[in-house]
């Protein structure tokens, strides 16, 4: 397991993380998220023993790793982010490099290596210098070096950035593919990544930890949790959105264009409304037919606005653009 | 100890692949025998030895050596590979110390390749060849105590040119800590221990010491004790800057 508590870190008068704790077991794919400059990458620096921190402590399956680096360092890990390697060596020079620091030798290395050229499929450019390849490629260099030595505990600074949907894809599935009994941290701010992947959410912001939930805990968050999103001809939106907002059991009703000469209104519920059936029943009844009827699980976007900037803005930022979908609504 | 040697290998398998290893060989033997043969005047002096070879050992190393070490640390920096190799499960020490060895061992190999002059002193007379070996291991063995300082430097900045051109102050700075002209300035108003001390830490006197077929005790002792020095100056500064590239 991981045990990271009271930990702290200041460059110069700047807090970067302030007061960090929190602890993962076995099985545990962390999504770690805040803004740039949250100080995420500076935590999984510290994590993998690059930084030291100012204050506190963090032991990776028993070993302290400020005073045992080594010990701790052999059970992680670690793409940093944008995946710096030795860009002058062959894809294959480097993992020989990588798998001989980790202790492979002789057949034990050209098996690893083969292992995770084939799950990173690098099989086509091994003899390639690193500095000629894609961006997509550099990535899974990365993560290859990252698994060569299946650790326990698996740190990976923004994996996916830069990498095209397919690639992401790949990524996501070997996450997934690691066995069970792994420890993952994953820091990224494509959000849809956490509910792919994830299993555990911490967002922080400007170093304090601000959210430690499961991501569907996290949807639910969410003030869209539960609201129902109703897709109409133009023609038939202002009327509508209308007659709905009346409804008792409907609190407010948000506008917003959609495809050409469409739009969604986005329903929220009363305390403890079921709004879907009860606005499904209600359309039949009126014999509207819509384009398209949805139930919101929750949007996380949302979520992660309201923990980072504050609950006002976002009101104020969403009752800005209610007023602004009504207005060209209306038009 | 094993990391050690993966990580000389890493490293001296890079000089070659970037093409440096080349440029730097061809550079030094062609420099090297320019200033024996024109400057040095090997021929006209009519002397079976190599010291118009060697003597002009420190300042070839004073513009060489800088442009192989400028990168060792400055490199890893920019390019971010510093955190991959420090979270690597390796210490510190053996990363710097794998580092300097690799470019030490290059400047061997360099050295070393410079054997035509000795087959050449050796057809044309009958030289002293326990002096020209004391020799070569001294030249070796300054061209350390350069890399190791340039190790240091380069772990200061992130800037290459910056390195280089510390590095070639600093040497410059040891080199001529020996000379007459440094001594005499200082024996004017300095006290007599003061520049003692300063002749004792020149490049040329020991170098010179050397060069003379006796390589004592005392000349090992200080490269091999200013080489460490430097690179413990490497660890403080790696240590110290490492969080700035975050």
């Amino acid at each position: 397991m991981i045990r990271v508590s009271g930990l702290e870190k200041t460059f110069g008068e700047k807090t970067i993380i302030n007061n960090l704790s929190f602890s993962l077991v076995a099985g545990e794919i962390l999504g770690f998220l805040g803004p740039n400059g949250a100080g995420k990458s500076t935590t999984m620096k510290i994590l993998t023993g690059f930084l030291k921190p100012s204050a506190g402590s963090v032991s990776i399956l028993g070993h302290d790793v400020l005073t045992d680096p080594v010990a701790a360092q052999k059970q992680m890990g670690y793409l940093p982010e944008g995946a710096p390697a030795y860009e002058e060596m062959t894809v294959l020079a480097f993992l020989e490099f990588i798998a001989e620091i980790r202790g492979f030798t002789g057949q034990q290395r050209r098996d690893r290596i083969t292992d995770v050229v084939r799950k990173m499929s690098l099989q086509e450019v091994l003899t390639q210098k690193i500095e000629t390849l894609s961006k997509g490629f550099k990535r899974r260099v990365g993560l290859a070096q990252a698994i060569i030595h299946d650790p326990a505990v698996l740190i990976l600074d923004e994996p996916t950035d830069g990498l095209d949907p397919n690639q992401k894809q790949q990524v996501r599935a070997l996450i997934h593919s690691l066995s069970k009994d792994k420890i993952v941290i994953i820091s990224t701010h494509i959000l849809e990544e956490v509910t792919a992947v994830c299993n555990r959410v911490i967002i922080i912001s400007e170093g304090q930890m601000v959210a430690d939930c499961s991501p569907s805990a996290l949807e639910q968050e969410s003030r869209y949790h539960g609201a129902v999103t109703i897709r109409l001809d133009n023609a038939l939106c202002e009327s509508v959105s209308q007659s709905i907002r009346a409804l008792a059991e409907v609190d407010s009703v948000e506008v917003a264009s959609a495809l050409v000469g469409t739009s969604d209104l986005t329903v929220f519920g009363k305390q403890g409304v079921e709004l879907y059936p009860y606005l499904n029943r209600y359309l039949t009844q009126q014999e509207l037919v819509p384009l398209g009827l949805f139930q919101e699980k929750g949007r996380l976007d949302d979520v992660f606005r309201r923990f980072t900037v504050g609950q006002q803005t976002v009101a104020e930022e969403a009752a800005m653009q209610g007023s602004v979908a009504d207005k060209e609504a209306a038009l | 100890m094993s990391h050690l040697r993966t990580i000389v290998r890493r490293e001296l398998s890079s000089y070659f692949s970037t093409h440096i290893a080349y440029v730097f060989i061809l550079i030094f033997l062609m420099l090297s025998s320019a200033f024996t043969f024109y400057l040095g005047g090997f021929y006209e002096r009519g002397q079976a030895d190599l010291s118009p070879f060697f003597n002009f050992h420190p300042w070839l190393y004073l513009f060489l050596v800088p442009a192989l070490s400028m990168r060792l640390w400055a490199e890893e920096r920019k390019s971010g590979s510093i955190e991959l190799l420090l979270t690597l499960p390796i210490t510190l020490s053996e990363a710097i110390l794998g580092k300097f060895l690799a470019a030490w061992t290059f400047t061997g190999l360099a050295l070393s390749l410079t054997f035509p002059v000795w087959l050449t002193v050796n057809y044309l007379g009958d030289p002293d060849n326990g002096a020209i070996l004391a020799s070569y291991l001294g030249s070796w063995l300054m061209a350390g105590g350069f890399l190791a300082i340039g190790s240091c430097m380069s772990a200061l900045s992130k800037s290459q040119v910056i390195a280089f051109i510390l590095t070639g102050l600093i040497c410059l700075l040891f080199v001529l800590a020996g000379y007459p002209m440094v001594l005499d300035l200082f024996g004017s108003w300095a006290p007599q221990m003061l520049v003692d001390a300063m002749a004792n830490l020149s490049f040329l006197t020991h170098f010179a010491s050397i060069t003379k077929g006796v390589l004592s005790f005392q000349d090992l002792l200080f490269f091999l004790s200013f080489i460490f020095a430097w690179l413990w100056a490497t660890l403080i500064v790696v240590e110290m800057k490492r969080g700035e590239s975050a």
